[in-house]
């Protein structure tokens, strides 16, 4: 009996959230480090909307228990944001696959803004909320920089077949 | 997630995670550390004999110190025998690195390269060659995640070195800024004291140098001072930091 679905390639999945993770915390200058995307966010959000069946919720979730540690956070602060997103991309992702760039750039937005809401009221009830309105910027730069995120992802899995 | 803010449970999961996590964090250095190379290894002659030179006049300066050091520890301890109070607590120094690694932008914290088999425990005292840095608050098998005394969430108990007077200083998240709050208004404290350590509540070791106080606002109409003080700790810039053990080897287990 064969199987019906073959699954093909998951160590590339693997290898981009290690890479979107070392660019996570790679020394930037003081004043860019505010501005950093949220790379493992969008990483995660293209292999959702691609691979729904493959990437999904628990995924999501321990990847976001990476970026806690990578971060130094609170345990599960990320993990929760992650998997939050994580879920509406899946719910979304036939929608999501029809739009053009800068439409998913829009819903990238939403949804990293969605994860720093998260993440924002986890730091806000335990007292540690940040105090400026820069905080918001991931957000924006992660916008501005999907439609690169997504044809290199893209030619990624098209090149070692993930499926 | 709340279990991890109460309690501390999780931090043999957070550990076991970090094991993961460190040969990443590993590779982001990298390029940090390979830029660090090749400035040292393309210096020039000239530049390394200058600074050679410079290096010994300093090595020079600090044994001269040094003499007069010994000769007061021991007179020290004389005295204390005298009075019968117990002696200091012996401390041993390890140097250690810090990763080029970006963590949570809006909190100060670090990432070193010395981890548990190393010996280091959580709560330990970081310093540098001119004061207090901050303390480890995350532990793993290769690295450790230490909090600069500017994290908005830090808190360490100082005295004024000219009258013991005694206060706590506060991180802000600021670069270089501390705030010594609940100092009464008629309290002497006057710009350019000196903060050290005052070894209360057990986590630094007594008299090592934190921070200059920078401004002293005395406003009438409000129940205290605002103060504000700078860190004697080069917490910008410095690349190796020492880490000290203060309580004995059996306690640190």
């Amino acid at each position: 009996m064969t199987r019906l679905i073959h699954h093909n390639g998951g160590w590339a999945i693997w290898v981009s959230f290690g890479a979107a993770l070392v660019l996570t915390m790679l020394p930037l200058p003081h004043w860019a480090e505010l501005y950093r995307p949220e790379w493992a966010a969008m990483v995660l959000i293209y292999w959702c909307m691609a691979l729904p069946a493959r990437v999904g919720v628990a995924t999501a979730w321990s990847l976001g228990l990476l970026l806690d540690v990578v971060r130094g956070s609170l345990l599960g602060q990320y993990a929760l944001a992650l998997t939050l997103i994580a879920w509406v991309t899946s719910q979304l992702h036939q929608r999501l696959r029809v739009y053009p760039l800068w439409q998913q750039a829009l819903v990238v937005l939403m949804l990293v803004a969605m994860e720093q809401m998260l993440v924002l009221w986890v730091k806000g009830i335990i007292g540690e909320p940040p105090e400026s309105w820069l905080y918001w910027m991931p957000a924006l730069t992660s916008m501005l920089l999907w439609p690169w995120i997504f044809l290199v992802l893209r030619d990624v899995r098209r090149k070692f077949r993930v499926s | 997630m709340t279990v991890d803010h109460r309690q501390n449970h999780l931090e043999a999961i957070r550990a076991g995670l970090s094991v993961v996590v460190s040969p990443l964090q590993y590779l982001a250095n990298l390029p940090a550390q390979a830029a660090n190379w090749a400035s040292e290894s393309l210096a020039t002659h000239t530049r390394l004999v200058d600074e050679n030179r410079t290096l010994k006049q300093k090595q020079l300066l600090l044994e001269a110190k040094l003499q007069k050091f010994d000769a007061l520890e021991s007179e020290n301890a004389r005295l204390r025998e005298l009075m019968h109070s117990p002696k200091k607590v012996a401390e041993r120094m390890l140097i250690g690195e810090l990763l080029a690694v970006d963590l949570d932008p809006f909190k100060r914290t670090v990432l070193l390269n010395k981890g548990r088999r190393d010996g280091v425990y959580e709560g330990q005292p970081l310093l540098d060659a001119r004061g207090v840095m901050g303390q480890v608050i995350h532990t793993s098998s290769w690295t450790s995640t230490a909090m600069l005394i500017t994290d908005p969430s830090h808190a360490i108990p100082v005295q004024i070195n000219r009258n013991g007077l005694r206060a706590i200083a506060l991180g802000t998240g600021g670069a270089d800024v501390l705030e010594v709050p609940h100092i009464p208004n008629n309290a002497d404290v006057h710009e350019g004291d000196l903060l050290v350590t005052s070894g209360l509540g057990q986590r630094f070791p007594p008299g090592y140098p934190v921070a200059w106080i920078k401004r002293v606002e005395k406003d009438l109409s409000a129940p205290y001072a605002r103060i504000t003080a700078e860190p004697t700790a080069d917490l910008e810039k410095i690349r190796e930091v020492l880490l000290v053990w203060l309580r004995s080897e059996e306690e640190a287990q």
